[in-house]
């Protein structure tokens, strides 16, 4: 099982979170919104750009900025 | 920063309550179901930015209610989320609501959470039952209480269900008939000890302040502002004196040597609400299937890399083009009606006899100004507004949000700022107040610096005019409302490209920074509520507005006749004003009336075109100001093509109207800031009109 950023996942894959290289507000905003240890995450939909991506956190749709979601380490 | 703490005017005898809860859960839905709707502030595109006060009464009990911002915690990241946060703690409330959507219950119960923590008087309103229901989501609400520890209340507030019920309960909470809830969901068992221990050095806190156990989780978590301002607010010596500061920082010392250092702790600390939230939303809510399906494919349509950039330009197009062809007639019928009333005044001030003067001045300044604006601008106003509502309502706007961020990104500012960028589209100075939702004091300060680079209804009306007028000619039928339609949207789009320009411009020169990270919640679809809307939107803000131009319209076409019918030298005042002006204007393209008459707009821009077109009349008169009339008037004074362009530039930049400077005054607390929110989009419109001229000169146009 390998682990990787958040921002890798393709459309329609879920992933489990393993920790958050993020510190200070924008971790305990991360927190916040609910990824934490163990939440499983869908990557649900690209935005034109391709930046920010729509994840599927504890069954609210979020948005998250490339630069955020990297800092987010999943497992598939 | 300042901070936007509300200011509660209570009655003797009223209980006051706070409503809380995350943006698009309803929550001024809940308001304005328990106040009657006498209150009408705050439903500008986006969020109750002010805080509303309303009453209301249930049997013998009376209630203050006050609808905080909407806010996804109470840990005061951006100035909303301050207010949201000091009100609950300090604001003297004797219960909060907390609104949660039934249909991401797990989401928003986390507020419930952190509220629950900061005082022990909540009752939380599970609202969008119906909703729930056509998701097939069934939630059991006593389940929830039991998990929560706190009352909990189902409501429908669209449908007006259950509003009673909340009412009750919150009476009891206030009253504190209830049960005070023990504490469901522990931290870690180290974590718990050293509050104890801090709670035990913590000095008395006063009655109504928030809970010492919530105080001792701020201390231990330690090191910031925060801890500070709590302990002023609660009138404690700071950080709440050195024997509570000594026992948080042994208990991280204990803590430490355990194994969990500052940021294991603060993780755990995080951790407890979403786990929390987790467990009560699993005991609550069973689900037999995906309710949310819809919502996915609407987001294909709305979002998505193939169709999402298309989708919302067709959609602004759509609804400027509803908005033109459907103001076409009564924008005519009203015309013909108003002036007809001014032929009527004319013949009522001649059979009195009254002196020539006094009609000119009343009837052909006051009255036809305010004419004009009522009948250029009220019919579209009354179809753009609704319209608007009604894309808001059923969530649309985040998901402009989410399509335009990258735009944002590249200008190193924040993808709220398409959010502030839309309430602009209302009124400029309504979404200057709204960049508070902005975390970050430059990427507000860069929102708010180019917040009057998309044009506001005040401004729709006049670029409309002009661009029919000049560019789509006298064609009438189906097609001409389509190309105005399409002009309109290359404005639009115009001053959007314009707002990414100078945002990047901002943040590489005197706002220099790095964009923030942000996270941006694209809430549920939700069907809107078509009547509600059109009242809503008719009466908070077309008759608004409408107010607002007509009482600057006024004095403005008073001072215009004054202008044009007062002489020296033989010549009026306005043909010196706007002859002095005349060398300048003509460089950027326009004339010296012109720039006279948006000087004279700078109260209201809705008054621009009628204070030309008077002007050129000068003491002349006319019995009817339709389209052909000023058409023919305007080439009469010399207007080209390329005059109809720059002026449409013009319009679309330069200084903001005074309500917007007042407001950037009052949102930047500095003078600095506001001029230079008023030297850039001018500086940009004289650029561009200055530039638009120069080349139409080379070319041979005339202008």
């Amino acid at each position: 099982m390998n682990t990787e950023p958040l921002s890798c996942l393709r459309e329609g894959q879920h992933a489990r979170v393993l920790s958050i290289t993020e510190s200070g507000a924008m971790r305990r905003r991360l927190q916040d919104i609910g990824l934490i240890e163990g939440t499983v995450v869908e990557c649900i939909q690209k935005s034109p750009s391709g930046d920010p991506v729509a994840y599927g956190i504890r069954g609210a749709v979020i948005a998250l900025r490339r630069a955020q979601a990297a800092s987010v380490i999943v497992q598939r | 920063m300042e901070t936007f703490f509300p200011v509660v005017q209570r009655q003797p005898g009223e209980l006051t309550v706070a409503l809380a809860g995350n943006p698009n859960v309803g929550k001024s839905t809940v308001f304005n179901a328990l106040t009657g709707m006498n209150q009408h502030t705050g439903n500008w595109p986006g969020k109750t930015v002010s805080t509303a006060q309303g009453r209301c009464r249930r049997g013998k009990d009376r209630f203050l209610l006050v609808d905080l911002p909407g806010t996804y915690s109470l840990l005061a990241h951006s100035a909303e989320e301050e207010a949201a946060r000091d009100f609950v703690c300090f604001g003297g409330a004797d219960a909060v609501i907390v609104v949660c959507d039934a249909t991401r219950l797990e989401r928003s119960l986390n507020l419930a959470l952190q509220v629950i923590e900061v005082t022990d008087r909540v009752v939380v309103c599970v609202n969008l039952l119906d909703e729930a229901r056509k998701k097939r989501l069934s939630i059991n609400l006593n389940a929830l209480q039991q998990e929560l520890g706190v009352p909990v209340v189902g409501v429908s507030a669209r449908a007006r269900r259950g509003l009673d019920a909340l009412l009750e309960q919150t009476a009891r909470v206030a009253r504190r008939e209830t049960a005070v809830p023990a504490v469901r969901q522990p931290y870690p068992q180290p974590i718990e000890k050293a509050l104890a221990a801090i709670q035990a050095s913590l000095p008395p806190i006063p009655p109504g302040g928030p809970s010492v156990r919530w105080i001792s989780v701020r201390l231990l978590c330690g090191g910031s502002e925060d801890t500070r301002r709590i302990s002023d607010f609660c009138g404690c010596p700071p950080d709440f004196g050195p024997a509570a500061s000594a026992a948080a920082s042994d208990a991280r010392a204990a803590l430490a040597r355990d194994g969990a250092g500052r940021q294991k702790l603060l993780d755990q600390i995080a951790a407890c609400p979403v786990l929390w939230a987790e467990s009560a939303a699993a005991a609550a809510v069973s689900s037999p299937g995906r309710g949310d399906a819809l919502d996915r494919r609407l987001d294909r349509l709305f979002i998505s890399r193939r169709t999402g950039i298309p989708v919302m330009l067709l959609l602004l197009f759509g609804v400027l083009w509803l908005t033109i062809a459907g103001a076409n007639i009564p924008s005519q019928w009203l015309s013909a009606r108003l002036f007809a009333v001014q032929d009527w005044l004319s013949a009522q001030f001649m059979a009195c006899g009254a002196p020539e003067w006094l009609h000119g001045a009343l009837v052909l300044g006051v009255y036809q100004v305010l004419a004009w604006v009522v009948s250029v601008m009220l019919p579209p106003m009354a179809i753009f507004f609704p319209l608007f509502t009604l894309l808001e309502d059923f969530g649309y706007l985040p998901r402009v949000a989410f399509n335009l961020d990258c735009c944002f990104q590249k200008a190193c500012a924040c993808g709220k700022q398409a959010l502030t960028m839309c309430m602009c589209f209302g009124c400029n100075a309504v979404g200057v107040t709204g960049c508070r939702i902005i975390d970050s004091p430059r990427e507000r300060l860069i929102a708010i610096l180019t917040s009057s680079l998309v044009p506001c209804n005040g401004r729709f009306p006049a670029i409309l005019t002009i661009l029919s007028l000049f560019f789509v000619g006298a064609a009438e039928g189906p097609g001409a409302a389509l190309l105005s339609a399409l002009l309109l949207t290359g404005v639009i789009v115009l001053g959007v490209g314009m707002t990414f320009l100078c945002s990047r411009v901002l943040s590489k020169t005197v706002l220099r920074g790095i964009p923030s990270g942000f996270t941006l919640e694209l809430p549920p679809y939700r069907a809107p509520q078509v009547g509600k809307v059109i009242i809503r939107s008719v009466f908070d803000r077309t008759l608004f507005v409408l107010g607002r131009a007509a009482a600057v319209a006024a004095p403005a076409g008073l001072v215009i006749w004054v202008l044009a019918n007062v002489t020296a030298g033989g010549v009026s005042l306005l043909a010196h004003v706007s002859g002095a002006l005349d060398p300048f204007a003509r460089l950027l393209g326009l004339d010296g009336v012109i720039l006279l008459a948006f000087i004279l707009g700078f109260p209201a821009n809705e008054i621009v075109i009628p204070i030309a077109a008077m002007a050129y009349l000068s003491t002349g008169t006319l019995a009817d100001l339709d389209g052909l009339a000023l058409h023919a008037l305007l080439l009469r004074s010399g207007w080209t093509p390329v005059t109809a362009l720059c002026t449409v530039l013009f319009s679309l930049f330069h200084w903001p109207c005074s309500t917007t400077c007042l407001t950037i005054r009052r949102e930047t607390g500095s003078l600095r800031w506001t001029f230079l929110a008023m030297a850039l989009p001018t500086a940009v419109g004289m650029g561009l009109c200055f530039l638009t001229a120069s080349c139409a000169r080379l070319l041979g146009f005339p202008v």
